[in-house]
Formats: structure tokens, C-alpha cells, sequence
């Protein structure tokens, strides 16, 4: 029952991702980009929570909490740069 | 066979994966970057929400213990979402990037 759920939980962050990686590649602007790889961010750290269930292992767990923080670093650094022109003042 | 703590799991499995399966929709398929921003920053917050309250359910069950390490990466994504959402709309207002117009001919 949970198998079968995280399998089609593992299709859909997949599909997810698959969508968001083509805005990641077509995104008109720079910012679309931006807001692309931060989506990307939050579908693998959703996406590791998901597999670490289906595996029965609570091992990825760390991985994901990283995968989170740095996400979030990443896209203020670029959204700071693209505001500014600088990143640290 | 199946208990209701199984059930439970699942339903929030699919439900988080529902959630961030809509937010890149959004992503890919709105009009312009102030919309675009909406799917990943509102949907794909409450998908992961429903994925890690999930694994708490699981584990808990599973190790006998209670497991709540999970809400450090709800409480993590859940503050930080907001911040790095406003930081590049306010980008994006700063670069002047074209936004979307209803034309009079569409319903």
C-alpha cells in the first residue's frame, strides 16, 4: 500500500521536476530561471523525503534538510545579485 | 490488512506529490514571472508540508519513537519560501519585465 503510494509519489515529483527543468531551459528571463532551479530545489528535497519512505531508510533525511537550506541560499544570492548588481554590500 | 495508519501515509504521500506536481504546472504554463512565482511558492510549500508530515507518520509508527526531525525542514521551507519569493518578485520589479494583459477578445 505505502510502496504502490510512493512510487506514484516518485512519478509525479518526477513529472514535476521534468516541468520544471523546461521552464529551467526555455525561461525568457533570467529570473524564470531562477525561480526554476529554486522549484527544482524544493522537488528534490521533496523527492528524497518520498524515496526515503518507499525504501523504508530514514538515512536521506539529512540529505533533504541540506538540499533545503542551500536552496534557499541560492536563490536569494541570485535574486540579490540580479537586484543589485552585487551580492554583498 | 491495511490499517488506517497506512492509509494515512499514503493519502499524505499522494497529496504532497499532487501538490508539487501542480506547483511546476504552475510553473510552466503561466503567462508571466509575477504568476509564475505563485505555483512554486504557494503549492510546492504545502506538497513538501504533506510529504514530511508523511514521514513523520511513518517513521513514527514504524520505530516506535516519536520522530519529529521532520518539522525542522517544514518549519526551514516554510519560513524561508517567502523571503526568497519576495526577494525575486521585487527583482523582477526592478528589471521591468513585461506582464501578462487580458486581451478584450478572451473570455
Amino acid at each position: 500500500m505505502i510502496g504502490i503510494a510512493a512510487n506514484a509519489t516518485l512519478v509525479l515529483i518526477a513529472l514535476a521536476m521534468a516541468l520544471s527543468l523546461w521552464r529551467l531551459l526555455r525561461g525568457p528571463d533570467v529570473l524564470d530561471r531562477v525561480i526554476a532551479i529554486d522549484t527544482l530545489y524544493v522537488n528534490a528535497c521533496a523527492m528524497l523525503l518520498a524515496y526515503g519512505i518507499r525504501g523504508e531508510t530514514a538515512l536521506h533525511f539529512e540529505a533533504a534538510l541540506v538540499i533545503a537550506m542551500l536552496g534557499f541560499l541560492t536563490t536569494t544570492a541570485f535574486a540579490k545579485f540580479l537586484l543589485r548588481g552585487d551580492i554583498i554590500e | 490488512m491495511t490499517t488506517a495508519w497506512e492509509l494515512l501515509v499514503s493519502a499524505l504521500l499522494l497529496l504532497g506529490g499532487a501538490f508539487c506536481f501542480l506547483g511546476a504546472l504552475g510553473l510552466a504554463k503561466l503567462p508571466d514571472v509575477f504568476m509564475r512565482l505563485h505555483g512554486p511558492s504557494k503549492a510546492s510549500t504545502l506538497g513538501i508540508g504533506c510529504l514530511a508530515i508523511g514521514s513523520m507518520v511513518y517513521f513514527t509508527v514504524r520505530e516506535g519513537a516519536p520522530s519529529v526531525h521532520e518539522l525542522l525542514i517544514i518549519a526551514f521551507i516554510a519560513m524561508t519560501t517567502p523571503v526568497s519569493a519576495h526577494l525575486v518578485a521585487r527583482a523582477a520589479l526592478h528589471r521591468r519585465l513585461p506582464r501578462w494583459k487580458r486581451r478584450d477578445d478572451t473570455p
